[in-house]
């Protein structure tokens, strides 16, 4: 009797206790749930189901930009002439094509040199450009409206606008004069094309605009394959056909 | 008594010719194929292809394009110019993240459009965190950009001088011309993506399927290492636009890019703008711990 209670005692030492086979079962539990979790659940679940990234767009989806990016017939010309170290710049970018020359209406109107509400007549400018004591014949020319003036009197047409911009950006205007600063397009040992300032930047509101970014990339998970491609277009095709 | 000298002389390389040249000859005859498709499946490296052999290559290539997209295709093989060596600049401190330049290179450069394959990716980063690959995020898609605390930096490939994804290749499919440009040989790539995983910067892309390429959208010129339709199951990655550049045009992204973040030039011409661009700013290379040294410079102009 006394030797089976010794082995039954032996026994229970060597056999884990009923708390620690809980604990295992936890365990156990808990990890064939995540298990099944991420199984269940698929391969796309670290991706919030409204993610951008599922759909796979191309440059014909935006017939409004240009693509082509036809040069200007001169540098063309230029171009294929062999003539290197050519720079034009297209034509200088007015709102709206009546509006110059300006002395078209100016010159019979009175100079008023006061900052006011402007009405009738460009009333879609808003000057946000620089400290508060700017206004309009700072830069436009009040005895010939045909022409900007510069600082120290100086007449420039409108087609040399950047001599006005380049008196106060000196150093972007030294970095745009050798390509750092500003677009170019047409021939990297040739012709080329440049942009005036006001180009890009409206001189009277010079920030860079925002605008709405082309969509993100397909996420890989949700490029398709060639496993797929095959019945899902057939699928394509034939709801096209019934239609 | 015989000299050597009076044995037919075959060396390794005529054997191997003449072995090819049997193999195709035993090959067409079983299975009824043309000679030239025969020839084609064994046809050399792009760069071991004699000139006469090239032209009729080309010329097939662009009767087959033509035919297939109903546009008069034409695939260009024009060779580096002396004394050029392409280099790139991007400027972080103006690129606003609008994606134009992804766009604009898939439109240039015949990509399969679905599957989507852009050779542009462009991270958004955290003004406050700087360059930090790890938190980039590429599939940033806001009302409008740029936004406040964000600054965005195209990645494509950095036309490496010491390309770790030339090295890897098994076949010699892939290497750099003699203007710095790597390029990959579309019939000669067997698709085991070692490059893939070579390339630090993720420029190297995989058609896992057919290319889907609408016949309106294909950009006819052409050039053999750059934008011909690739075939289903090889790399492809940014060549710089070879088939403009080596006609001295500017690439694609570089004229789409509406705020003129992106420059380009010869880096051997001290009067070049992009050698004006590395005297004036502080450029840096992407992973320059890598050795990669890339071809590719990033700066900020202000």
């Amino acid at each position: 009797m006394k030797e089976n209670e010794e082995q039954q005692e032996l026994g229970q030492d060597l056999l884990p206790g009923w708390s620690a086979l809980v604990v295992m079962l936890m365990i156990f539990g808990v990890l064939t749930v995540i298990t099944l979790m991420t199984l269940l659940r698929g391969s796309d679940d670290h991706v919030d189901s409204t993610a951008e990234g599922r759909i796979a767009y191309g440059p014909e989806d935006f017939p409004e930009l240009d693509f082509e990016m036809e040069l200007l017939p001169h540098v063309q010309e230029a171009a294929e002439g062999k003539e290197a170290g050519v720079f034009t710049v297209p034509p200088p970018p007015f709102s709206e094509e009546y509006i110059f020359p300006c002395s078209e209406c100016h010159a019979d109107l009175e100079v008023n040199p006061e900052r006011r509400e402007l009405v009738d007549m460009h009333d879609d400018i808003v000057l946000n450009h620089g400290p508060a004591e700017r206004w309009c014949l700072d830069c436009h020319n009040a005895a010939d409206r045909d022409h900007l003036r510069l600082v120290n009197g100086t007449l420039v047409g409108f087609e040399e606008s950047y001599k006005l911009c380049g008196q106060c950006h000196g150093t972007i205007f030294r970095d745009w004069r050798e390509g750092i600063h500003g677009r170019r397009r047409g021939y990297w040992d040739g012709a080329k094309q440049y942009l005036l300032c006001a180009h890009c930047h409206n001189p009277h509101s010079p920030k860079f605009e925002a605008m709405k970014p082309l969509p993100p990339p397909v996420r890989p998970q949700f490029l398709r394959t060639a496993a797929e491609v095959e019945p899902e277009h057939a699928g394509a095709t034939e709801e096209g056909h019934d239609q | 008594m015989k000299t050597t000298d009076d044995r037919p002389k075959i060396d390794r390389r005529s054997f191997l010719a003449g072995g090819t040249a049997a193999m195709g000859a035993i090959a067409a005859g079983v299975t009824g194929a043309s000679a030239g498709f025969i020839e084609d499946l064994l046809h050399k490296n792009f760069k071991e292809i004699s000139p006469d052999r090239m032209q009729r290559i080309v010329r097939e290539m662009e009767q087959e394009y033509t035919e297939k997209y109903g546009k008069n295709v034409t695939v260009s093989t024009k060779g580096a110019q002396q004394g050029v060596l392409f280099g790139y600049g991007l400027d972080l401190s103006r690129c606003i993240g609008c994606r134009r330049c992804v766009y604009g290179c898939v439109n240039e450069n015949n990509q399969s459009r679905d599957p989507q394959i852009h050779w542009i990716r462009v991270l958004e980063m955290d003004k406050s965190k700087g360059i930090n690959l790890e938190e980039s995020n590429p599939y940033y898609n806001p009302e409008t950009v740029p936004e406040e605390d964000s600054f965005y930096m195209p990645v494509a490939c950095q036309q490496c001088r010491n390309a770790p994804c030339i090295k890897v290749c098994p076949v010699e499919a892939t290497w750099q011309e003699a203007d710095g440009i790597v390029v990959v040989d579309y019939d000669h790539c067997i698709g085991c993506r070692c490059c893939m995983s070579a390339c630090p910067y993720g420029a190297r892309h995989f058609n896992w399927a057919e290319p889907e390429l609408a016949a309106e959208s294909v950009n006819p010129d052409m050039h053999y290492l750059g934008n011909r339709p690739r075939p289903n199951g090889v790399v492809e990655k940014c060549t710089f636009c070879i088939q403009r550049v080596r006609n001295g045009k500017y690439p694609a992204c570089v004229e789409i890019c509406p705020v003129g973040a992106r420059k380009f030039g010869n880096l051997l011409d001290e009067a070049d703008e992009m050698r004006v661009l590395m005297r004036k700013k502080r450029v840096f290379v992407l992973k320059e711990d890598l050795n990669t040294q890339p071809k590719f410079y990033y700066f900020y102009a202000t």
